[in-house]
């Protein structure tokens, strides 16, 4: 029997795609959806588009946070993307942040990107926004 | 009415007489006012504040021991700091392009940023290298790129910072190379690897074998530079990216400095003598935004060090106690929304490194939170520093904050948080073990989850970001590196390796798995495989067999 995911707290997994370091940014949102009431499974730096999508099916999350600072994002969300489609993880709510352009703001949402919350966003926005997207 | 010293009656008589009754008609803007870093600071600081204070034995002079006033007799007197901007991005072709650029405009020593699968071990065509390439800096595979990437650049005559950390015994081997193939002699060549595995543990990531074998690398290095290339730092101990991870100025020396320790244990265990590394030992601290706090901060760590080398280690020699240090402006200060405003808090971080007496500077471009620097963006970066240098005139006398009665206080209480903190750790068992237990993560994390609370609450105010807002966003120009770069490195790799003679490039693999397993010194096995055209790769690839690699346990 499947467990009804309306009595269970949102599940997010915050993933580090590509080779860079820098998770302070990822952690600290990690801590604040804890805190926020919601179930955080952070990857760790350096993982692949594969490994993020296997980790975002086995755990049966609601949302996904992206998070890259690296600039390979144009590389690497597709790849995300169309893996996370691949394992009919479709209706996974998927979010990004980082260090990402204006100017690929566009190509990120018309990979099925649903926000991308840039340096200097407010956690509470990205909490709300979760909280009021999230397919149950 | 003669003038008379405030004593602590005279400063009651003014608070009851003066302050009291102007708090009252006008109270003050906060209850408490503290530091950027979270630390009380007071309304008023006085002779009092310094009263205990021995003057001899805490400041000393210039160029002498503790050197709380600075490394050098003379500092910028003598001569101003090295201009140092961190670059490359692309091909080394692009970059070398950049570093002419700099160099034209006044810049006087390189520094060299590297591409994520450079600096953690992987070619330009490895699987994970996939979008990295060229993305953070220059992707160095071969010796072909090294030497197109230092091509006209005279390396007998600047000197070149290479940040680079698990595999900087390889970078370090193609430059030597790439100097012998232009018959430069290696007591020529001045530069520093920052080779400082233990923070890439701690705050940055680009680790890749486990601790004890990644320290026994480093120390081969010590070993050969002590020897063959006594210009090199082959280390410089990295606070910068500990503050960028989030945590506050006493931590950054803190675990700064026991980084150091550990590394001076590690190579006296090794057998090496003190007096023989210990002046090639060079730092890099994070120049913020809170400008007391920070001048305070490179004060406290100055001394903190000068007493580490000379009372724990016993080290004989001046130059061992000296800590002398490269400074860079706080990425993680710069904003996004209105990225003009960062000139300014680049030139107050600038400000705090030179009233510091930092060695050398980077400062930020303002349009680093969005994207890899334009040149524009780099060139104005420059001349901050340059206004700074030949404008202000703060550089004209030597520590001029010394004797404030706020940055003396300041110094002091920075030394006794962090030194209580060093404390802690050697009571663990020292930085390694303090960092494998994930103490030195967590404690950072605290602090950068506690500031970004008070970002969000508004209690700390970020000009631009929750004060101060604009409706419409601010468009400028930036850089992309573009993704036929990838495409054309990993081409010319591949026919690269197809060119190289098989024989010569196996005999030089077994020397070096020989060299790792056994112990002996890496460093001329290193330099030996470079020369005969093996890649970084595999060489990661061998020493990753030898040594393994490090998984991280992370809890969020």
């Amino acid at each position: 029997m499947t467990e009804n995911r309306s009595d269970r707290p949102i599940r997010v997994l915050v993933a580090k795609p590509g080779l860079d370091g820098h998770d302070r940014g990822a952690k600290v949102v990690a801590r604040a959806l804890k805190d926020a009431g919601m179930e955080v499974i952070y990857t760790g730096i350096r993982q692949t588009p594969e490994a993020i999508v296997n980790a975002a099916i086995q755990e049966d999350v609601d949302a996904i946070g992206l998070s890259i600072l690296s600039g390979a994002h144009r590389e690497l969300f597709p790849a995300i993307m169309s893996g996370l489609r691949a394992q009919g993880g479709e209706e996974i709510l998927v979010f990004a942040g980082g260090v990402i352009p204006d100017d690929d703001i566009e190509f990120c949402r018309e990979l099925g990107i649903r926000a991308i919350f840039g340096p200097g966003t407010p956690i509470e926005e990205a909490i709300r926004f979760i909280r009021e997207n999230v397919q149950r | 009415m003669p003038e008379e010293r405030p004593t602590p009656e005279t400063r009651d008589a003014w608070e009851r007489q003066v302050l009291e009754p102007f708090v009252a008609k006008r109270p003050e803007r906060a209850d408490l006012f503290v530091t950027g870093s979270g630390q009380p600071v007071e309304r008023l600081y006085t002779a009092d504040d310094l009263e205990a204070q021995d003057e001899a034995r805490e400041l000393g002079f210039p160029g002498s021991y503790p050197y709380t006033r600075g490394v050098y007799p003379t500092m910028y007197r003598g001569r101003l700091w090295t201009m140092r901007q961190y670059a490359g991005f692309g091909t080394a072709a692009e970059s070398n392009q950049r570093y002419r650029y700099l160099l034209e405009r006044g810049q006087t020593g390189l520094s060299v940023a590297f591409d994520l699968c450079t600096q953690i071990g992987y070619d330009s065509d490895h699987a994970l290298a996939r979008g990295e390439v060229g993305k953070v800096g220059v992707a160095i595979s071969t010796l072909e790129d090294m030497e197109t990437l230092l091509a006209d650049i005279p390396l007998d005559q600047v000197s070149t910072s290479m940040t680079i950390n698990s595999t900087a015994a390889i970078l370090l081997a193609m430059y030597l190379a790439v100097a012998r193939r232009r018959g430069i002699a290696w007591e020529k060549l001045r530069g520093t690897v920052q080779n400082d595995i233990l923070k890439e543990y701690i705050a940055r990531g680009t680790y890749i074998f486990p601790p004890q074998p990644s320290m026994r690398v480093i120390t081969d290095m010590f070993a050969f530079c002590a020897r063959e290339v006594p210009g090199w730092n082959p280390i410089s101990i990295s606070g910068y990216h500990i503050r960028e991870a989030g945590s506050t100025a006493a931590q950054e020396i803190a675990f700064t400095l026991a980084d150091g320790v550990a590394y001076v244990q590690a190579a006296l265990d090794a057998g090496l003598d003190v007096d023989r590394f210990a002046g090639r030992l060079s730092f890099f601290f994070n120049a913020h935004n809170d400008l007391l706090e920070e001048v305070a901060k490179f004060r406290a760590a100055r001394r903190m060090w000068a007493r580490i080398m000379r009372e724990r280690f016993g080290a004989r020699h001046p130059s061992s106690w000296a800590l002398r240090f490269h400074a860079q402006t706080s990425g993680v200060s710069l904003t996004a929304q209105q990225p003009h405003n960062n000139v300014a808090r680049v030139t107050i971080q600038a400000l705090a490194a030179v009233l510091g007496g930092a060695q050398s500077l980077h400062t930020n471009a303002m349009d680093e939170a969005l994207a890899l620097p334009t040149e524009e963006a780099v060139r104005i970066a420059l001349r901050t520093q340059q206004v700074v240098a030949y404008e202000s005139g703060i550089g004209n006398t030597i520590d001029p904050l010394g004797g404030s009665y706020a940055v003396e206080s300041l110094t002091n209480s920075l030394e006794a948080e962090a030194g209580a903190l060093i404390e802690r750790i050697d009571a663990m068992g020292g930085m390694v073990r303090a960092v494998e237990s994930g103490f030195v993560q967590r404690e950072i994390q605290e602090s950068a989850y506690r500031m970004q609370r008070e970002i969000e609450s508004g209690e700390r105010a970020i000009v631009g970001v929750n004060r101060f807002q604009e409706e419409e966003g601010t468009k400028i120009p930036i850089l992309r590196v573009d993704p036929q770069l990838e495409r054309e490195q990993v081409e010319r790799l591949r026919a690269f390796r197809a060119a190289r003679s098989g024989d010569a490039l196996r005999r030089a693999l077994h020397a070096l798995k020989r060299a790792a397993e056994s112990g002996e010194n890496l460093m001329p096995p290193i330099i030996e495989a470079v020369d005969r055209g093996v890649t970084l790769g595999e060489i990661s690839d061998i020493l990753r067999q030898v040594f393994g690699e490090y998984r991280e346990s992370v809890t969020v």
